[in-house]
C-alpha cells in the first residue's frame, strides 16, 4: 500500500530517521544550471542572492527533486580570506593561485568576518530569501568546506600534504583557525533558514588520505567542528572514498555521507545502516552522455542497493553536477527517481 | 631482490627517508647504483600506483612516496645527466587550473623512473601549443582536475594538428578516472589513472608501441 504524500521535507526528515517514506528523496545538486534557465553567464549569476534564488525555484520546479542547493561555488570561501576566484564560462568557479605562499604566513591569518565580508553576506542573503519562499516544504541546503579540506585551496594540495606530515604545529594552528571560521559560517547560514550544512571534507576521504593520518586528523577537526555546528550535517567526500572510516565519519556527529561511485553502494548501505543517510551516487562525470535508457537503469539500480529501509538519498557522487549535462538526462533522472523511488520498493 | 622491494616500498609508505637510502646503500655494495631505480624505485612506484587505485594507499602517501624517490634519483642521476637527456623531449602540465597535485605527483614518478622533462606548469591551450611547438615537444602530459579542462584537450588536439605538430598527448586527471572513455573523446593518444601508469605509456611510446 503506498503512503500519503509527504513533503520534501518530511520525506528527507523520515529517511534521516532510517525509515521509508513515500519516496526515496532525491537531491539534485545543481549550481551552474540555474544561470541556463535565468540566460545568464556564471559569472553575472553568482553576483546577486537574487539570481541564486530565482534559479534554485526555477531547477526545484522542473525537476521536481527535494533540496534548494543554496551552493554558490567552492572558492567562496577563499574570496573571503582575500583569495582570488577565476570564472569559466562552463565550468564553476575555480580557486586562484593559493594565497598562502609561505606556511609562516598561516600563524598571521585573520578569519573573515562572516557578517560583513561581501561574497558571504550575498549567500547569507539568498538562504533568507529562499527561506521565505520555501519555508517548510524543502530543506534549504548550505554548504562550508570543512577545515580540513579547505587548505587545498588556501595553500595548495602537495604544500598542504607537506604541512600535515612536516609541520604538525603549523597545521594544528591553521585548524584552529579554520575551524572558528568553518562554525562562524555554517552558523550564520543555520540563522538566516538554512536547514542543514553540507561539510564537504575530500581530503578525508580514503582516496586522499590514510584512515590512521584522518584519525589523527581530519576525524578530530570534524568532530570538534560538528558539535559546534548548530543544525544538522551532511559530510560529503565530493567523490572521494569512505567504506573504510564509515563507523568513524558517524562518530563525528554527521547525519548523512556523501559517496562515491567508485566504491560498491550495496558494502556502503551495509557499513551505514541505521548509522548514516547515504547520499548518492550518480556519476556526474559519465552523466552527460547517459541516454535515456542508461540513466533509467542507473537510477533504478542505485535505488534498489541503497533505498531499502530508508537512510537514502538520491544524488550525484560528488555534490555539483557539471555544467556539460543537459536537461534531457536530468529530466530522465527526475523521472526514473519518482517511479522506481516509491516505496515500497518494486 | 622482493625482499629489497618490500622494504622500500614500507619505507616510501612511512615517509622513512632514511631507510630509503640505507637500503640503496647496501643496494650498491653489489650492483651499481643506477640500476636501482629499474630494479627498485620504479617497481615500488608501480606498486604504490596499483595500490592506490585499489584503495589501499591514500593520495598523500602516493604524493610523498614519490617526492622521496624523486630525490634520491636526483642523487644518482642528477639533473642533465646524459642517461635522462638521452630521452624524446618531455613536458607535463595543468590545463586551466592552478591545482597541481597531480601533476607535481606524476613529475616526480617520471624524474624518479629516470626521466627528464619540462613543467610548464599552469597553461591555457593557446599558450601551451605554443610551448610544445618552441620546445620542439614529442611526449606531452596533460593534467586536469575538472570536466571542462578536460574538454579543452580537444582544442589543443586541433591546434597541434593545424600546426603540424608530431606529438603524443598522454592525459590523467580526476575526469578520466570517472569517464572511461573520455579521454578517446579528446583524442588523446593514452590516458594515465594513476602515475604509475605514466612511466609505462612513456616506455610504450618510445618503444613505438603507441
Amino acid at each position: 500500500m503506498s503512503q500519503a504524500k509527504m513533503t520534501s521535507l518530511q520525506r528527507v526528515l523520515t529517511t534521516l530517521g532510517h525509515q521509508e517514506p513515500d519516496r526515496v528523496p532525491f537531491f539534485l545538486l545543481l549550481t551552474m544550471h540555474g544561470a541556463k534557465e535565468l540566460g545568464m553567464s556564471i559569472k553575472e549569476y553568482f553576483s546577486k542572492a537574487g539570481n541564486v534564488v530565482e534559479g534554485q525555484l526555477r531547477l526545484r520546479a522542473k525537476y521536481r527533486h527535494d533540496c534548494i542547493y543554496n551552493f554558490f561555488y567552492a572558492p567562496l570561501e577563499i574570496e573571503a580570506w582575500g583569495g582570488g576566484v577565476v570564472y569559466h564560462e562552463d565550468g564553476p568557479p575555480n580557486s586562484g593561485v593559493p594565497f598562502i605562499k609561505d606556511i609562516q604566513d598561516i600563524k598571521n591569518l585573520e578569519i573573515p568576518d562572516v557578517k560583513t565580508t561581501p561574497c558571504l553576506t550575498k549567500v547569507i542573503e539568498s538562504a533568507s530569501l529562499l527561506k521565505q519562499k520555501v519555508g517548510d516544504d524543502a530543506p534549504i541546503i548550505g554548504v562550508v568546506m570543512s577545515p580540513f579540506s579547505l587548505p587545498v585551496m588556501q595553500m595548495g594540495f602537495d604544500k598542504y600534504i607537506e604541512l600535515m606530515y612536516e609541520h604538525p604545529d603549523l597545521f594544528q594552528h591553521l585548524m584552529k583557525i579554520n575551524e572558528e571560521f568553518c562554525v562562524q559560517w555554517a552558523n550564520a547560514q543555520l540563522e538566516a533558514g538554512t536547514t542543514a550544512i553540507c561539510f564537504f571534507d575530500p581530503v578525508s576521504s580514503t582516496t586522499i588520505t590514510t584512515k590512521e593520518m584522518y584519525l589523527k586528523t581530519g576525524f578530530k577537526v570534524a568532530k570538534r567542528t560538528i558539535a559546534r555546528i548548530k543544525g544538522p550535517t551532511a559530510t560529503h567526500m565530493a567523490s572521494g572514498g569512505c567504506l573504510a572510516i564509515v563507523d568513524d565519519i558517524a562518530q563525528t556527529g554527521t547525519a548523512i555521507v556523501g559517496v562515491s561511485k567508485h566504491e560498491s553502494l550495496l558494502s556502503l548501505k551495509e557499513a551505514c545502516r541505521n548509522k548514516l543517510t547515504i547520499l548518492g551516487n550518480l556519476n556526474g562525470i559519465e552523466m552527460r552522455r547517459w541516454t535515456p535508457e542508461e540513466a533509467e537503469k542507473i537510477v533504478k539500480d542505485a535505488i534498489s542497493d541503497a533505498g531499502p529501509g530508508g537512510g537514502f538519498i538520491l544524488s550525484d557522487n560528488h555534490g555539483e553536477i557539471p555544467w556539460q549535462v543537459p536537461d534531457e538526462v536530468l529530466m530522465v533522472i527526475s523521472e526514473a527517481a519518482h517511479k522506481w523511488g516509491q516505496y515500497p520498493l518494486s | 631482490m622482493t625482499d629489497l622491494v618490500n622494504d622500500f616500498l614500507q619505507a616510501l609508505l612511512s615517509l622513512d627517508r632514511l631507510t630509503t637510502k640505507n637500503l640503496l646503500n647496501k643496494y650498491t655494495h653489489q650492483n651499481t647504483s643506477i640500476n636501482f631505480i629499474e630494479d627498485v624505485v620504479v617497481v615500488a612506484l608501480e606498486r604504490i600506483g596499483t595500490e592506490w587505485q585499489k584503495g589501499n594507499i591514500a593520495l598523500s602517501q602516493v604524493y610523498m612516496g614519490g617526492r622521496i624517490c624523486e630525490d634520491l634519483v636526483d642523487e644518482i642521476l642528477p639533473p642533465g645527466d646524459p642517461d635522462r637527456t638521452g630521452q624524446p623531449r618531455m613536458a607535463i602540465c595543468v590545463l586551466s587550473d592552478h591545482h597541481k597535485l597531480g601533476e607535481t605527483i606524476v613529475y616526480s614518478f617520471l624524474r624518479a623512473s629516470g626521466f627528464e622533462l619540462l613543467d610548464f606548469g599552469t597553461m591555457e591551450v593557446d599558450e601551451l601549443v605554443e610551448r610544445v611547438k618552441e620546445e620542439k615537444i614529442k611526449i606531452l602530459l596533460i593534467s586536469v582536475l575538472m570536466l571542462p579542462s578536460a574538454l579543452k584537450i580537444k582544442k589543443v588536439k586541433e591546434r597541434v594538428a593545424d600546426k603540424e605538430l608530431d606529438v603524443k598527448i598522454i592525459v590523467g586527471g580526476a575526469p578520466f578516472r570517472f569517464d572511461n572513455r573520455l579521454w578517446q573523446e579528446v583524442g588523446a593518444d593514452a590516458m594515465c589513472a594513476t602515475a604509475s601508469e605514466s612511466v609505462s605509456t612513456i616506455n610504450k611510446i618510445i618503444g613505438g608501441v603507441v
